[in-house]
């Protein structure tokens, strides 16, 4: 079984993240990018017969497919809502283009959306039954940072391992800063960062500093996925999916095999299996990027560099959109900003509009393939994906 | 010790308590399993290696190697607030499995990862001990 081609992403619709929700709702922003991104493609409601909610982190509302369909006027034959975290995006994305291949629907609108701020998503939420998972019960007593510190024990021990740096990891940073000083939808557009002004960021897990953590925000996001048949006649260039794989190995650091090796050496080589293609044909890669050592770890387990040389190769490589391995080209989650789960969506919406050659002034050229990676938990949830276009 | 302990606290279940049971009491207890041998914690109804239900609890050394470490330089719960800069980390069992844990009386410059560590019973309140670590 394969999924190549099963469909095509045509619409997309993102909302430019801000600090704070300005008197936006959650629903409020999930039902504009949805209707953005149908338009987008050229379909009415009635049209579209497939929901996909990456559920708000900081709302936890029973049943988002009813009320986002319902305010749309979208009646569903096949949704769901898609809790892998920041792979939430990723795994929408060939979810449904599996519901298409098995007939179930034709156009499924994919949506995200938060409404929050740095201080709503670090203020302690109220969680009711959930004190007896493992996770609480054998973290929380010892003053985690939220997953801060989960991604910081992963970097701390690269290190050790590989001999890693932080100056290595803080080019990924200033490289994703000088895309997003081409993208004024960015939260941090026009303030260029230096390896210096990284380093010099407190330090707040270490090894990890300020400036290699994504800021929280408000935002959205949304794709439609279609059938073959509507795809030819899309308003837009069809993006078509090409390759998909997906591995999670739990969600508590401790229970790992190794927490400096993810799944995505699962998820990666299962999307370039189907896809049929090489890394070399590899024109953009729009990977999750919470922390630098998100991005560092996900080149070596993709299979762009070799397992403990991810330090080596970003100093090695340009990954500015005009660099010789264009990476992030909206700025990554860094500089673009994390509203939600719309971040690990933006990753997908970059690849899109890329590929439809809508990028403007940070269009990469002659763009043919895209590899797109959603990660999410503490790097244990991954989905992978090859995009293309004809 | 008038002031209320205000950070979060086990809520142990019937699978976990003698886990729990063994901090306050001084000993650390982690679970292995009958049938594959193989030591397990967190604590479980099955053996996660191999499905097994018949576990049996056993008495860890409490020596291990410090897996990875972070020094929390602002603390995400306020209860947290009065420890910054302290130490989060993963401790590798010498019977195999890793446990979240603190690592105490070292300094942060004396912390490297794979130094030997060996279990401190915290008691933090008279019904609650945590298992932290210091350098063995």
């Amino acid at each position: 079984m394969t999924l190549k081609r099963a469909a095509a992403i045509t619409g997309i619709a993102e909302m430019r993240p801000s600090p704070s929700p300005d008197g936006k709702s959650t629903l409020g922003i999930m039902v504009e990018v949805a209707r953005e991104a149908i338009l987008d493609a050229g379909l009415s409601p009635r049209e579209v017969d497939g929901l996909l909610i990456g559920p708000p982190i900081t709302e936890m509302v029973p049943m988002w497919p009813a009320h986002v369909g319902e305010y749309l006027g979208i009646h569903p034959r096949y949704e769901d809502v898609v809790d892998l975290g920041g792979a939430s995006a990723a795994g929408m994305a060939w979810r449904a283009a599996a519901a298409i291949q098995a007939g179930l629907c034709n156009a499924v609108v994919c949506v995200t959306g938060e409404a929050s701020d740095v201080e709503t998503f670090y203020a302690p939420r109220t969680r009711r039954p959930t004190q007896q998972l493992p996770i609480r019960e054998f973290e929380a007593p010892y003053g985690p940072m939220g997953v801060n510190s989960g991604y910081a024990l992963i970097a701390q021990r690269h290190m050790h391992e590989h001999g890693t740096t932080s100056r290595q990891r803080a080019k990924i940073a200033v490289d994703q800063r000088t895309n997003a000083c081409a993208n004024p939808d960015a939260l941090f557009y026009g303030k260029p960062l230096t390896i210096e002004d990284v380093l010099a960021s407190p330090l707040v897990v270490d090894p990890l500093h300020l400036l290699e953590i994504v800021r929280p925000c408000t935002g959205g996001a949304a794709f439609v996925v279609v059938s073959p048949e509507i795809a030819r006649r899309s308003p837009q260039t069809p993006v078509w999916l090409l390759g998909a794989g997906e591995c999670n190995t739990g969600l508590t650091l401790s229970q790992y095999d190794s927490i400096t090796t993810s799944p995505i050496a699962v998820s990666a080589p299962t999307a370039f299996q189907m896809a049929g293609v090489a890394h070399k044909d590899i024109g953009l890669l729009s990977v999750y990027d919470c922390y630098t050592i998100t991005v560092l770890i996900t080149l070596e387990d993709a299979g762009f560099c070799r397992k403990g040389k991810g330090g080596a190769f970003v100093e090695e490589h340009d990954l500015t959109f005009t660099g010789d391995l264009p990476l992030n080209t909206h700025g990554g989650q860094l500089s673009f900003g994390q509203p939600g789960l719309a971040g690990g969506m933006s990753h997908v919406t970059e690849a899109v509009r890329q590929l439809q050659r809508r990028a403007g002034q940070r269009q990469v050229e002659d763009l043919e393939l895209a590899f797109v990676n959603g990660n999410g938990g503490i790097m244990s949830e991954q989905a992978s994906l090859i995009l293309g276009v004809e | 010790m008038s002031e209320a302990y205000a950070k979060p606290l086990p809520a142990p279940s019937p699978v976990t308590q003698p886990f729990w049971d063994g901090l306050r009491e001084g000993e650390l207890r982690i679970q292995r399993c009958l049938d594959c041998g193989q030591h397990i914690f967190y604590p479980r109804t099955a053996c996660h290696h191999c499905l097994c239900d018949r576990l049996e609890w056993t008495k860890a050394s409490g020596r291990g190697t410090l897996y990875s470490f972070t020094v929390v330089r602002r603390a995400m719960n306020p209860a947290f607030q009065a420890d910054v800069p302290y130490v989060f980390a993963i401790v590798e069992l010498e019977e195999g499995p890793r446990v979240t844990t603190n690592i105490v009386n070292c300094p942060l410059e004396a912390l490297r990862v794979d130094m030997p560590v060996k279990a401190v019973y915290d008691k933090v309140t008279p019904e609650a001990a945590l298992l932290k670590f210091e350098p063995a």
